[in-house]
């Protein structure tokens, strides 16, 4: 049994109420992880959750957990600080698209990692949450069980309400009134908390204490509509335990506190009717009758008050208002057993499910009511009432997420060849390109190696240089000329000398030669003393040349770098693809072939539903309808009596003055 | 459909229609119109009339292996749309190329977006008119992904301009550049929208 219906079957609405209120408090929020967010992807989950897509934001989360995981340093990672939340969040998505399963898994993976206590215990708190949900409040009970210690605050009414809750399940409800009483206070659970020790009073046999707690619930302030409901609620119980008492006024005030607008409305004014009625104030219980019968005619209390309204009137001897009614009131049966006849045999033609999943009417939130009104589709008169159901709730959830999933896949299917396109188009364009540049970038990256070789030498002579100074490496070009020519010179006259003590010349060239080897060797000492003198500024300016050489070689390095990642990514964006795209096709269309199976059987289950609650219907209907018969015939006679005593009297009246 | 109370309104008068005649002259009427439900049916009885309203109904074993399935199959198609995603990813975005945009609202801001530009290098690229339900995940603290495109490494520029109605009701609309360098990673850009007191309102658009 699902927790919806298991909490219906032990104290309908104040479990439900805590089953959902939960679910909506819980969403996590930037605003309630108390600072904007750091990390963008977990932004989009978020800003897609809060949207309720839930599958993009899983999506979304999943991948960002995934890389986050992935990383080497994590903690670098922008979601580091948020790593908890965003597990809890994979949950709650999860949870509100209907994946208990791996809801489960993943608070429990939390649960069992190294967390920190508040942590820890705000997963023990989601995983009974999933349990709750998934009705299986002893387990539910045996996770809340495991908090211990330091309880995150904004979860701590909403631990204690979810145990109250489980203890109402299990019946303990003498334990949920001692958690209830002490959440009165709580603002979030306004008006829930105040109803739920109510139906926690009545279940523990405290009759009187029940009612004046209700009576407090049904008066709170409140401008929610959730809390608009719940007060409503109260009130309307309240109501039926004082009708019930025979306590007909109170009861009828608590009817009357029930807003005309609100989705308890048609139950107040059948209530308040009856009420009225009951204490045999025929005329009073015309006003809500008649207000109620003018409504929607497909809801059972508005059908009941067709029925209950001419019977007020035969109560106050209105025979003839009364038949005119009654006859309405066959006619209205049959106009509706012929709506039920007319959507069954429409969902046995399969419109039903066709009218479901129609795009435009699922943009609306009110698209049940929508449906509703739709002309044309006999299939969606009685939806409403069909949503009373959970298992057809829950059937109807499911059968509408296939669907999506089936668009998703459908669309994804189609765009594997749009990927084939693309990658067929790049590899045509880069193909006959690719060697012609590969070759000429062979040739550039021979020469670039060439010329960083040649820096990295000229960088280690400087370095050395700093160790063993060698001026001669940091003479210009004029000057190495110029030593070169000196030390030509120099050689010259050697040669010259040589020739002369062979010739035995006179030693007026001796002396010329002499003069010019000082010359040359002044001039040497000229050079020499220049290179010596400037030799600290011209290493210092050599440096500062290579410095500047640096910052061209990065931006040739970055420009190389950037020329092989262009390379490689032109090559990436067209090889490689085959396979992935080959293994994601065939899982699409595996995961369609599934589906369409799976769509099938749960339409099926819906069709089945729905019949079958339309059966039931049509069958209350003629009874219904065969009551107003007896009724209106019953009533006929009445009046005919009547008329034809009024008709008998006249005479003998006359007769008599 | 379902209020929070958890309660829908069908639900309650399917199951709870209470038929009260306590005196005597309501007896024919009782017996005639239907069988009564009344307090302690609306509080404990609503199961079993689910129960047999579904005796013709498929088995709860049947709906639960039913919605198992549906579990596992959404499990598989989120496996599948994850690997997609980085496949798309891949081959549509590389990071070399890849720039995104975000946007979001400062937290606490009340201002209703009404609408966003992009533009890249002088090229619109982004035009977004925002939904109820959109405004309401930003003003939450969602991040709307509103661009991701490819751009080349290098100088580049983004002009963002935002229309919308400040916490007064008063009109805002403004424009605001954002010239940044596309590296060989992914380049995230954020826009954040402000209220600076009472009817102004600010665009902040920097790296994310």
């Amino acid at each position: 049994m699902s927790a919806l219906a298991y909490a219906t079957r032990v104290a309908p609405a104040p479990v439900l109420g805590a089953v959902l209120a939960l679910a909506l408090g819980l969403l996590p929020a930037g605003a309630a992880m108390g600072k904007s967010l750091d990390d963008p992807y977990f932004g989009e989950a978020l800003y897609y959750a809060y949207q309720e897509h839930y599958f993009e934001a899983l999506e979304r989360l999943d991948t960002e957990i995934a890389q986050h995981y992935g990383v080497d340093e994590p903690q670098l990672d922008s979601l580091y600080a948020y790593i908890d939340h965003a597990e809890f969040s994979v949950g709650d998505f999860e949870l509100h698209y209907r994946m208990h399963h791996r809801a489960g898994r993943a608070i429990r993976a939390v649960l069992e990692g190294d967390v920190e206590e508040p942590v820890r215990n705000e997963a023990a708190f989601r995983l009974a949450r999933i349990h709750f949900q998934k009705d299986q409040p002893h387990d539910a009970l045996q996770a809340l069980d495991q908090i211990e210690g330091e309880v995150p605050e904004t979860i701590q009414d909403d631990v204690a309400y979810l145990r109250a809750n489980i203890l109402l399940a299990i019946g303990r409800p003498a334990d949920a009134i001692e958690i209830l009483r002490g959440l009165q206070g709580s603002e979030s659970l306004q008006g829930f908390a105040a109803y739920n020790l109510g139906i926690a009073l009545l279940q523990a046999g405290e009759g009187e204490d029940a009612v004046r707690q209700l009576d407090r619930a049904g008066r709170v302030s409140a401008s929610d509509p959730a809390t608009l409901a719940i007060r409503d609620k109260s009130n309307l119980v309240l109501g039926t335990l004082l009708l019930e008492a025979s306590a007909f006024e109170p009861a009828h005030h608590s009817l009357d506190r029930v807003r005309l607008a609100g989705p308890f409305s048609n139950q107040a004014l059948l209530r308040a009717g009856w009420a009225d009625l009951s204490a045999e104030r025929f005329e009073r219980a015309l006003v809500p009758w008649s207000l109620l019968a003018e409504r929607e005619a497909t809801d059972p209390a508005v059908q009941e008050a067709l029925l209950a309204l001419p019977f007020a009137y035969s109560k106050l001897n209105v025979h003839g208002r009364a038949a005119v009614l009654y006859e309405r009131a066959v006619q209205s049966f049959g106009n509706e057993l012929g709506k039920v006849d007319a959507s069954i045999a429409s969902i046995r033609k399969g419109d039903f499910l066709a009218a479901l999943v129609r795009e435009e009417i699922r943009q609306d939130k009110d698209w049940v009511i929508r449906l509703r009104a739709l002309p044309d589709a006999p299939e969606t008169f009685y939806l409403t009432t069909l949503m009373a159901s959970h298992d057809f709730q829950t059937a109807l959830q499911n059968y509408l997420d296939l669907e999506d999933l089936r668009k998703k896949l459908t669309t994804w299917n189609r765009s594997f060849d749009s990927f084939d396109d693309i990658i067929r188009l790049r590899r045509r364009y880069y193909e006959p390109v690719l060697p012609e540049i590969d070759s000429q970038f062979r040739k550039l990256d021979a020469q670039i190696r060439l010329r960083l070789e040649q820096r990295k030498y000229l960088d280690q002579r400087l370095q050395h240089m700093l160790i063993a100074p060698r001026p001669d490496y940091l003479a210009t070009t004029d000057e190495q000329d110029a030593a070169a020519r000196l030390q030509a010179l120099e050689t010259s006259l050697a040669g010259a000398d040589s020739s002369d003590s062979a010739d035995s010349s006179d030693s007026a060239d001796s002396a010329d030669r002499e003069a010019l080897r000082l010359r040359i060797r002044r001039l040497r000492g000229v050079l020499h003393f220049g290179l010596e003198t400037q030799y600290h500024e011209r290493l210092t300016r050599a440096h500062e040349h290579l410095r500047e050489l640096n910052a061209d070689v990065d931006v040739l390095n970055a420009r190389y770098e950037a020329f092989v990642r262009t390379r490689q990514a032109a090559v990436h964006s067209y090889v490689g693809y085959e396979i992935p795209i080959n293994g994601l096709r065939a899982r699409v269309r595996d995961a369609l072939e599934r589906l369409s199976v799976l769509m099938a059987r749960q339409g099926h289950m819906l069709e089945t539903v729905a019949i079958a609650q339309l059966s039931e219907r049509r069958k209350s209907l003629e009874d219904y309808q065969n009551q107003a018969r007896f009724a209106f015939a019953d009533s006929y006679d009445r009046a005919a009596k009547a008329q034809a005593q009024v008709e008998i009297q006249a005479p003998a009246a006359a007769a008599t003055r | 459909m379902t209020n929070r109370s958890g309660t829908s309104h069908s639900h309650v008068l399917r199951h709870a229609a209470p038929t009260h005649h306590s005196r005597s002259q309501c007896a024919r009427f009782r017996r005639l119109l239907l069988p009564g439900i009344f307090l302690l049916a609306l509080l404990a009885s609503v199961g079993s009339i689910a129960s047999t309203s579904f005796a013709a109904d498929p088995s709860k074993d049947q709906m639960r292996s039913l919605d198992e399935q549906v579990q596992e199959i959404k499990s598989d198609v989120l496996g599948i749309a994850a690997e997609l995603g980085r496949l798309e990813e891949k081959l549509l975005y590389p990071s070399n190329t890849q720039v995104s945009v975000f946007v979001s609202i400062a937290e606490g801001e009340t201002l209703r977006l009404d609408s966003v530009r992009i533009q890249l290098d002088g090229e619109l690229v982004a035009h977004h008119i925002y939904s109820f339900k959109e405004l309401e995940a930003l003003q939450k603290g969602g991040v709307q992904r509103i661009f991701t495109g490819n751009v080349a490494t290098g100088e580049h520029q983004v002009e963002v301009s935002v229309a919308g109605k400040t916490e007064s009701g008063g009109d805002f609309s403004g424009s605001e550049s954002f010239a940044f360098t596309k590296e060989v990673e992914p380049k995230l850009v954020g826009v954040t929208l402000t209220g600076q007191g009472f009817g102004n309102a600010s665009i902040q658009v920097g790296s994310w």
